[in-house]
Formats: structure tokens, C-alpha cells, sequence
């Protein structure tokens, strides 16, 4: 299929590369760009990629050497159109499934809808989760020819050795009652949980695994314990058990193994950002050890932590922190490796290169759309970023023409004039804008004058407030007479 | 003196008796009568006989009424008030009284000179009230919000056990004159009677909707609104305050625009504050302009207009008048409210209830509260 031509040939791959940053007059190959535009295999991306910016930073992640090797999952969450299989590999388990079929609901192109799809309908078939396959056979749709369908032979084959499975573990675990072996009994609460888990049936694997708390005698059972509610919590979506079982993890004595930790922090950053609290998201992923790897793949991939980390650092840190977290993180370097293109927008915004950086915003932001973790909080953080923009672009000044600025934000100056008057009304920017000459004048408020302001302000209200009160004793005063001289 | 008082007093009755109209010759005579009568009484003798003299004002009052001549009372009844007052803070049953006569006969400058003194003695809670929404009414017929707000505001926080319908109109003028003026209206404070609290906006419903559509900040909210409640507004007579608050938004709007803008052209003004052409916006900024609301300069040739700072430097010497003459009145302020307090604890109803709640047995604590009081 069509679809995979670009891994047998890897050296277009490279030049897509470079088509889509906007390099291609660089010219690694003897073809010309507009060579490569036809030979290119674009109606896949069907995604504009970079425009031919000018003040574009150089991306200097060079594609040539990454083209070769086409394992090695780089340039996922760039600017190029999401290449499914890639990222699909980052990922293990559920949650590769549950991907596939969010980009393939999400994804306005047919052409990534119908591979993703596929490739869910594939992975299913090797576990032995049959609900799901129903519904992915269904999204499908017979599109895909006869052997994508329903299989109703395996489902049947499937659900009978569950049964049976099911039976023999019941029938074990009774048997581990009633000779009250704690290890045993802790055993098989964990494997029920984990059949469940198999079958998709998340609410009863969350109820296994919490009762095998009460069974377990080291902490290595607890932290067990802990990771496989925290994996199915994270799966539907009840970030306050994460954060509460995270928290258990943490306290428990003996907690030596760096990945453990790296998963813990990442499993609590990812509840912070559901709970729309980016800075302690931030902070969690940046805690992060490289240690973590490909370890847990089967909740979040390394490009993630970078990607999320790197965004709600830039919504919310102010500048001393990102420098020191972020810029001159090491661990966190690692990681930003993976994602180029954070690393760089994150480098451009700290230099106030806000053209570039917003430019790299914009272009990540259709592959972020299909990210089942981050999509309702891409407008958020987009605007926070860019509110912050706007904000130390004005700081340095005393007068800024908006003209200029509104080329550097892209924007025209009648719509910057807009968003300059939210953030005045809003506080976050103390100027004035002079609306004739189009330009901004900083403004800093006189201190004597407002405080004389306020003083008078008080010594009016303290006047009202206590002759009122005055008034109010006093009437009080007559009626507590009135209704003693009644009683009397 | 007390004997003339008598005298006319039985006269009162007499006409009470016969009741009907009284023919316009000896009406006139009467108010005549009285009017003398009150310009010549002495102070002590009234102070003596405090209830027959106010029901000889308030008979007064309603014949200058029936007569449509309120202008004659005015001044009768102003000395009448200041005969009766024991001091100065002090509220008679006729305040209220000689309030409505000003506002019928329209002469509001008169009933200032009474509501000058502020008022801190109370006699009858319930002239209370009258007293404070027609002194409201008055402060709003001469354009003083502030001081119309306090009046509202005491008439609405006042202790009361039942709601009455002078707090319920006052509360739907406070709503409207807090609109002007602060452009919001504050929720009920913690003093509040929970009477109030309870059942006062139930009675107030359309101003409530008018007070959420005139926080949106959009004219069209609020004239749709207007529409809406047109026909109660004209019940409660209220329609010209309304129109007044419609006026202030667009006034709120335009004062906005100066804590974000130097300058703006007028074209721009006429659309955000949603006016019609730029010759109402310059309309608008002209008489706020005028009127001190903003400080600014219209240059008729670009259509701009130049928003300025508030060019009060606080360094004249008029300031510090100001300044100093404030600090002064807060100071006696302040005494005579440690001179009330001082007052009241050793008063014996509170000292007994506030003995009743202390503990009995504190052994090591000095106990303050003489004994006898703790028995009661």
C-alpha cells in the first residue's frame, strides 16, 4: 500500500523533512524542490507544514542522520502530518488501542482514519479484549475488505477460554482463602485484576487490584498494587485515585528504583493537567529522570512528558523558572531531545523570538489535537502562551509601535489592538494605548496621587460606616426599651 | 401658652367631629392660627406636652396639603421641628413630615438645611423610615447620590421584626441610585435584619433583572430589559430614575475606555460603548467632560479624542484644607463612638446579659461583673 512506501525508501523521507521545514533549498539530493514536492509522498500530509517564514529559526535537528533509521520514533510530534504507525509504536498495551481509536475518531483525514482504525482493529486481535473489537469492527465498517470485520469465530473462541480462565481463577483464589495464605491470596486478586484488565472490563480490575492492598506484606506489593490502579485509573479517567495512589507510592519506605519514581511523577503529572493545574503538571514532568525511557509505555511515551512538560512550563512559569527548570534542566534536556520542535519553541521564547515560536505553536497544534490526553487543554495553554508573549514583549519598552508588534505576532493591528485591551482591563499589562498613532505607551501608575486617593476614599467610608452604626445602636437601643417597657 | 395649646387642640376635635370639608375661610384662619401659635410658643412648654403638639403639626400638615398650598407649611413647621428637637441629632415624628411637604412643593433646597444635621437620637423607629426614604427622594431630586444612597441604604438595614412597604420602596430605589452610582449593587450586608435579607427581593424583582442586565455592561440588555418591566417602572413611578441608570451605563462604558486608551477616535467610542453615530459619542464626552467625570480634549478636526489624567495633584492648599478638616471630623467621630461605648457598658441590661452568659466558676479571673447583676 501506498502508505508504506516512505519506509522502503528512507532518503524521501528526508527531504520530506526538509520540504516541510522549509529547507528544502538546501538541496541534499540532486532533485530540485519542486521535484521533490511531486515525488513526495503529500497527499498524505495533506497538512501544510511550515510556512516559508523568513525570520524562521534554524531547525538544526538534523533529519539527515535520523532518515536512515526509521525505528527510532523522532519526529512524531512535529510539524509534519501524524505518521500513525510511528506513534503508535511509541505505545504498548490499552492505551495503544485507545490512541488509535481517539486519532481515528478525531482526525479529519480518511486516509489516517482507515490506518489507525486498522492498525486498533490488529492489536485487538491480539489480546483479548472482544467489546472493543465489536466497536472498532464497527467503525471499520467492512471498508477495510472481509478479514476486518466482525470475526465471530474468535470472539466466540475467545470468550470460552475467558470463561474457563475465569473459572479457574475463582476456583484457585477459594483455595487460597481457606488455607489463608496472604501471599497467595494477594497473587490472586493481582492475576483476576489482570484478566479483567485483559478482557477491558476496567471497574472489576480496579476492584481487584485495591483489595489486594489488604494482602500485601512488602513494599514492593504496594507499589505493585499501587502502578496497577494508577494504570487503570488513568484509563477511566479517575485522576483523583491517581493522585492518592501516587501519593501512597511516594510514602513508602524502600522506594529505590529510579523508574518507579520517574513513572510516579508522570503518572501525577498527567492528574495535575487533567485537573487543568499546569503549573504543578509542569513541575511533575520536569521532575521526571530520563531513567524512565520506554518503561512506561503503556501510559505515556518520553515525547509526551517532553511535550506536556515543556508547554505547561511555558503557560505558567515566569522566566527566572523556566530558565532554571527547564532551559538548564539536564534530565529534562534529554527528553526535549526526543521533540525538536518544543526544544526549539521553547529557546525562542525565552530569546523573545515570538514570530518563530508561535509559528512552531501553530503547527504542532493539529498533531496535539489528537493527543487523548492533552486536546481540551490545547486552547487554553495556546492562549496563555501567547498572553504571556504579548506581555514580555511589552515589558522592556516605554512606547512600542503596534505596527511592528503586530507583525512580530503575526496578527493584524486592529486584532492586536483587541487583545492589548483585554490584558490592560485585565491588569496583566500596565500601558496605555494611544489609538490614533497606533502606539503603545507604558504606563506606571503615580503612587502619591492614588494614595491620597484611597485615603480620602477611607475617611469617607469610615464616616458613613460608623454614624450609620451609630444610627443602627441606637435604634436598636429604643426597641430593646420599647419591648422591656412592654413587658414591664 | 399650654392653655392655647388646649384650646386648639379642642378645636382639632371639634372639626374632627363635624369632618367633611372644611369651608377655605376658616381653613385659612386655622393654618394662620397655627402658624403664629408655632413661631410664638416657648420651647419648655411644648417639651411638656410633646404629643398633643405633634398631632397639632401633623393636622397642620394634612390641611396645607388638602389646600394644595405645601409652599405655606414649609417654613411653620421647620421651626416647629427645631422647637421640638431636644438636640440637634435628634429625630422628631415630624421630619418626616416637613420632608414631604419639600418634596410635594418642590422646594428640596429647604428640606437640606433640616437634613444637614445627622441624626443619632431616635425616638419612634417607625418615623424612622419614612424619614429616611423621603430624605432619599429628596437627595436624588438635587442630583446627590451619595448621600441619597446612605438614606436608602439606612432605610433597608434598619432592625426591623416585619417588613414594611416604605423599606420595600426604598429598596427599589436603593437598587436604581446604586446603579448610578457605583454601577453595581453591593449584596446585603452582614447587619442586615434577616427579614430583609429574606423577602426584600422577592418584592423587587424587575429591578433585580434590570441590576443583571446592567452588569453585562450592554445598553441593548438593559433597554430590553426596560421594555420588558415598562408598565412596572411606571407604577412604582421610578421610570425617570431608569432612564437615568440607562444614561449612567453609557457614562460607565466610556469611563472604562480611559483606563485602557491615551486616545480613540470618536468613531471607534461610538461603537464600543454601542451609540449610534460619533455625534452622540461626542455628545456623551462633552458632558461628562463638563460635568468632571473624565478629563479630557476632543479635537473636532481628526474626530480624536485625548483622554488626560485627573490633573489633581493633591498640593494645593485647598486639599489640605480638605484634608485636615476631615481628619478633624473623624476625630470627634471617633470620640463620641468610645463615648457611646463607654455608655453602654455600663448600662445594667447589657452588663445583665452579658453577666448571664460568662462562666460562673472561674475562680483566677477577676470577675468585673458585680454580683447583683448576675442574678437577673
Amino acid at each position: 500500500m501506498k502508505q508504506f512506501s516512505h519506509i522502503e525508501n528512507p532518503l524521501s523521507r528526508i527531504k520530506d523533512n526538509l520540504n516541510s521545514t522549509g529547507l528544502s533549498h538546501l538541496k541534499p539530493v540532486s532533485l530540485s524542490p519542486s521535484q521533490h514536492r511531486k515525488a513526495s509522498l503529500s497527499h498524505i500530509k495533506a497538512q501544510a507544514a511550515m510556512d516559508e517564514a523568513d525570520g524562521l529559526a534554524e531547525m538544526i535537528d538534523a533529519p539527515c542522520s535520523n532518515g536512515v533509521d526509521q525505528k527510532r520514533p523522532k519526529a512524531i510530534m512535529s510539524g509534519e502530518h501524524l505518521d500513525v504507525e510511528a506513534y503508535a509504536s511509541l505505545y504498548s498495551g490499552r492505551t495503544k488501542i485507545l490512541r488509535l481509536i481517539f486519532i481515528a475518531e478525531h482526525c479529519g483525514n480518511p486516509v489516517t482514519q482507515i490506518e489507525a482504525v486498522r492498525m486498533a482493529y490488529d492489536e485487538l486481535k491480539k489480546g483479548e479484549n472482544t467489546q472493543l473489537l465489536r466497536e472498532v469492527a464497527e467503525k471499520i465498517n467492512g471498508n477495510l475488505g472481509p478479514e476486518y470485520g466482525v470475526d465471530y469465530a474468535w470472539i466466540h473462541s475467545v470468550e470460552r477460554r475467558a470463561e474457563q480462565r475465569k473459572e479457574k481463577l475463582e476456583n484457585e483464589l477459594s483455595g487460597y482463602k481457606t488455607n489463608m495464605i496472604k501471599e497467595s491470596i494477594r497473587m490472586g486478586y493481582n492475576d483476576f485484576g489482570d484478566f479483567h484488565y485483559a478482557r477491558g472490563l476496567l471497574g472489576d480490575a480496579f476492584k481487584n487490584y485495591v483489595r489486594t492492598r489488604d494482602y500485601c506484606t512488602t513494599s514492593k506489593h504496594i507499589i505493585q498494587m499501587c502502578l496497577n490502579v494508577i494504570l487503570v485509573s488513568i484509563e477511566t479517567g479517575q485522576f483523583m485515585h491517581v493522585t492518592n495512589y501516587v501519593n501512597k507510592a511516594e510514602q513508602t519506605p524502600e522506594l529505590q528504583d529510579p523508574i518507579i519514581t520517574a513513572k510516579l511523577k508522570c503518572a501525577a503529572g498527567l492528574a495535575h493537567l487533567e485537573a487543568k493545574k499546569y503549573k504543578p503538571a509542569a513541575r511533575k514532568f520536569l521532575e521526571t529522570g530520563p531513567e524512565l525511557g520506554n518503561n512506561y509505555t503503556e501510559v505515556i511515551a518520553p515525547q509526551d512528558v517532553a511535550t506536556y512538560g515543556g508547554l505547561c512550563a511555558l503557560a505558567c512559569f515566569d522566566r527566572t523558572e523556566l530558565k532554571n527548570k527547564v532551559i538548564d534542566n539536564i534530565n529534562f534536556r534529554n527528553f526535549l531531545e526526543l521533540v525538536p520542535e518544543v526544544r526549539e519553541l521553547i529557546h525562542d521564547f525565552y530569546a523573545s523570538r515570538y514570530a518563530s515560536c508561535l509559528e512552531y505553536l501553530e503547527n504542532l497544534k493539529p498533531n496535539l489535537l489528537l493527543d487523548i490526553h492533552l486536546y481540551d487543554h490545547v486552547e487554553t495553554l495556546y492562549e496563555q502562551i501567547r498572553h504571556k508573549a504579548i506581555i514580555q514583549y511589552t515589558l522592556p519598552f516605554i512606547s512600542v509601535d503596534l505596527r511592528t508588534m503586530a507583525s512580530a505576532f503575526k496578527t493584524t493591528v486592529a486584532g492586536l489592538e483587541k487583545e492589548l485591551e483585554a490584558l490592560i482591563t485585565d491588569n496583566q499589562i500596565q500601558a496605555r494605548i494611544d489609538s490614533h498613532n497606533k502606539i503603545l505607551y507604558a504606563r506606571h501608575a503615580d503612587q502619591r496621587n492614588a494614595t491620597f486617593q484611597r485615603v480620602l476614599q477611607t475617611g469617607v467610608e469610615f464616616d458613613r460606616d460608623v454614624r450609620a452604626m451609630l444610627l443602627r445602636a441606637n435604634l436598636v437601643k429604643h426597641e430593646y426599651i420599647q419591648r422591656n417597657s412592654r413587658k414591664n | 401658652m399650654v392653655l392655647t395649646l388646649f384650646v386648639v387642640n379642642g378645636m382639632l376635635s371639634w372639626e374632627d367631629y363635624t369632618s367633611g370639608s372644611v369651608p377655605k375661610e376658616q381653613a385659612n384662619w386655622f393654618l394662620q392660627t397655627v402658624a403664629t401659635f408655632i413661631t410664638s410658643c416657648s420651647v419648655e412648654q411644648i417639651r411638656l406636652a410633646p404629643d398633643k403638639f405633634i398631632s397639632l403639626c401633623k393636622r397642620f400638615k394634612d390641611q396645607v396639603l388638602q389646600l394644595q398650598a405645601p409652599m405655606q407649611g414649609i417654613a411653620p413647621m421647620r421651626t416647629a421641628i427645631r422647637k421640638l428637637q431636644s438636640s440637634a441629632e435628634h429625630l422628631t415624628s415630624l421630619h418626616s413630615d416637613f420632608l414631604l411637604l419639600c418634596i410635594v412643593a418642590k422646594c428640596y433646597k429647604a428640606g437640606l438645611s433640616i437634613m444637614e444635621d445627622d441624626i443619632f437620637e431616635v425616638d419612634q423607629p417607625k418615623d424612622f423610615f419614612l424619614y429616611c426614604y423621603y430624605g432619599g427622594i429628596l437627595n436624588i431630586g438635587q442630583k446627590r447620590f451619595r448621600k441619597a444612597l446612605e438614606y436608602l441604604h439606612h432605610a433597608i438595614t434598619a432592625p426591623m421584626t416585619v417588613l414594611n412597604t416604605v423599606a420595600v420602596e426604598a429598596y427599589k430605589k436603593y437598587i436604581l441610585v446604586s446603579l448610578i452610582h457605583t454601577g453595581q449593587v453591593l449584596p446585603f450586608p452582614k447587619y442586615t435584619s434577616s427579614v430583609a435579607q429574606r423577602s426584600l427581593k422577592t418584592y423587587a424583582q424587575a429591578y433585580i433583572d434590570l441590576a443583571n442586565s446592567y452588569a453585562t455592561g450592554k445598553i441593548s440588555e438593559v433597554e430590553k430589559c426596560l421594555e420588558t418591566h415598562v408598565d412596572k417602572f411606571k407604577l412604582d413611578v421610578n421610570l425617570g430614575l431608569v432612564k437615568q441608570v440607562v444614561l449612567s451605563l453609557y457614562k460607565r462604558n466610556i469611563q472604562r475606555l480611559t483606563q485602557t486608551y491615551l486616545t480613540l477616535s470618536l468613531q471607534d467610542i461610538a461603537s464600543t460603548v454601542q451609540l449610534e453615530t460619533s455625534k452622540q459619542a461626542e455628545l456623551h464626552v462633552l458632558q461628562m467632560i463638563h460635568g468632571g467625570e473624565i478629563f479630557a480634549s476632543i479635537n473636532q478636526k481628526d474626530g480624536m479624542v485625548s483622554f488626560h489624567e485627573d490633573p489633581e495633584q493633591y498640593k494645593t492648599s485647598e486639599m489640605i484644607e480638605h484634608i485636615d478638616s476631615s481628619i478633624r471630623r473623624i476625630m470627634l467621630l471617633s470620640k463620641k463612638l468610645s463615648a457611646v461605648d463607654e455608655h453602654i457598658s455600663c448600662d445594667a441590661a447589657y452588663l445583665s446579659k452579658v453577666g448571664r452568659e460568662r462562666p460562673r466558676f472561674e475562680i483566677d479571673e477577676f470577675d468585673t461583673v458585680p454580683q447583683k447583676y448576675m442574678t437577673m
